[in-house]
């Protein structure tokens, strides 16, 4: 009698308990990458502002370390962090099929359906574990735009040594544009992201539980 | 508007003025991390004291002395720098020092000699004259400053492996350090200093070296950023012990390679 009163109930638990939406290595190598891309992007604002691209700076309070040499010493460092973090998530995604799962196929006709919905609020979250096509075309465009950012700041760092890849971003003083630009896409689906994230809480419950 | 006359492209003049100046040792600056209230810093330290600002600093000193180590392994000795028309030369080549132009230091070619020392077996002193003599070679190349911003110089000069060998150096050394007239100095390991295009400059465009580029002489290294490629040399030693340089001590990378 108890005994199945035991199993029972556990049997209900089991059904309650919301469906694991992220694995742990998907949370683990998300938040490692959360702080590394901030000092990345602080730091690359401070290397930045020694020889601005375009005519502006970025303000000295929202970038780090205090000076060009400090500045470069964090971007080199943390360089470390994001492309070993970087490597195991893409292994991990592409050995596990999450990627294939969650972010293909991408379908045009429904990434306009689905951008049409988010722009009246009519987009469905109920289901946290499917994205839609607009989040499929963010979250595969920033994973893109990291390896664009890798491979072009290797190119700035070494034009001499990995030169073939330097002529691949157009010679060293294009590969800083390319760099550039691929940092202003990933602030840029920061910002896209992290207003969902505050949006629906629960998303961001997911990312740090895995429900 | 003047003023601001572009030296090269995406440069301003005043910025790079402006940058030098930036560079400069600045006590303030020593406590470049405590005083950085930045996003990454927020972010990484935000509500903890565990990590102050000496003890990052130490721990970004300790990888940045792992990226020297990691440099050294990519660091191929037969590897060249891609070289470019004559065409392409940057017009005019930017002067870019610690200080202004007109504080650069102004050698006497007549009086001066290169003074060489350490482990070599002929310690002669070298005046100008001398070293002009010697077989040149001539190479166009970018020089890529730490700041970011690039530029093609065109060089002329007795590569530094050639030169080593007929002052008798010992290539098994670990470093080549160089001193300047006006108190700069840098070392380079004795890789770079072997590479094939590693140059002791006499020229710029074909032409005796201008003050602005280091006359008499500057150590021309393709392969590494602009701050390890020292003007005006007094002195070259072959050592063992690593005498740093003035921007390497204050925190830039040591290997600082391309």
């Amino acid at each position: 009698m108890s005994t199945e009163t035991i199993e029972g109930s556990a049997v209900v638990a089991q059904a309650a308990a919301p469906a694991l939406i992220h694995p742990v290595w998907v949370r683990i190598t998300h938040w490692i990458n959360a702080i590394a891309m901030l000092v990345m992007i602080g730091s690359g604002w401070q290397i930045y502002n020694a020889s601005p691209l375009f005519p502006f700076v970025f303000p000295g309070t929202i970038t780090l370390g205090g000076w060009l040499a400090g500045g470069i010493m964090w971007h080199l460092a943390a360089m470390w962090v994001v492309v070993v973090n970087g490597l195991v998530y893409v292994t991990l995604g592409i050995v596990t099929g999450r990627f294939r799962r969650k972010l293909l196929p991408i379908w045009p006709s429904q990434v306009v359906a689905d951008v049409r919905a988010a722009l009246t609020f009519r987009l469905a979250h109920d289901d946290l574990s499917a994205y839609n096509a607009v989040q499929k075309l963010l979250y595969l465009g920033v994973i893109l735009a990291g390896i664009v950012i890798v491979l072009s700041g290797l190119s700035i760092w070494k034009p001499v040594q990995f030169q073939e890849l330097t002529a691949l971003f157009g010679g060293y003083d294009f590969a800083r544009y390319v760099h550039f630009t691929a940092m202003a896409a990933i602030v840029a689906f920061l910002v896209v992201h992290i207003a969902l994230a505050l949006l629906v809480p629960k998303s961001l419950r997911a990312m740090v539980t895995g429900r | 508007m003047s003023r601001s006359r572009k030296l090269i492209p995406g440069v301003d003049a005043r910025l790079l003025i402006k940058d030098a100046a930036k560079l400069m040792p600045n006590p303030a600056r020593r406590a470049f991390l405590r005083g950085a209230a930045s996003l990454g810093a927020l972010a990484v330290l935000g509500g903890c004291d565990i990590i102050d600002g000496d003890t990052a600093e130490s721990v970004l000193r300790k990888i940045s002395h792992f990226n020297d180590g990691a440099q050294a392994l990519l660091f191929n000795r037969t590897k060249l720098a891609p070289t470019f028309p004559e065409s392409a030369v940057t017009k005019p080549f930017p002067f870019n020092a610690y200080y202004s132009e007109d504080e650069a230091p102004d050698v006497n070619g007549d009086d001066w000699k290169l003074e060489v020392g350490g482990l070599v077996d002929n310690k002669k002193k070298w005046t100008l004259a001398e070293l002009n003599a010697l077989p040149q070679e001539r190479q166009i190349t970018r020089h890529v400053c730490v700041e970011g911003w690039s530029a093609i110089g065109d060089w002329t000069g007795i590569p530094l492996h050639d030169f080593l060998k007929r002052i008798g150096a010992d290539t098994r050394a670990k470093y080549v350090w160089f001193q300047c007239a006006e108190g700069y100095s840098s070392t380079i390991d004795m890789p770079t200093a072997l590479h094939p295009q590693t140059q002791l400059s006499l020229k710029f465009a074909n032409k005796t070296l201008p003050r602005a580029y280091g006359f008499p002489m500057k150590c021309r290294i393709p392969t590494k950023l602009g701050f390890k490629n020292p003007k005006y040399i007094t002195a070259m030693y072959v050592q063992n012990n690593d005498a740093g340089g003035y921007w390497e001590n204050q925190g830039y990378n040591w290997f600082s390679g391309l």
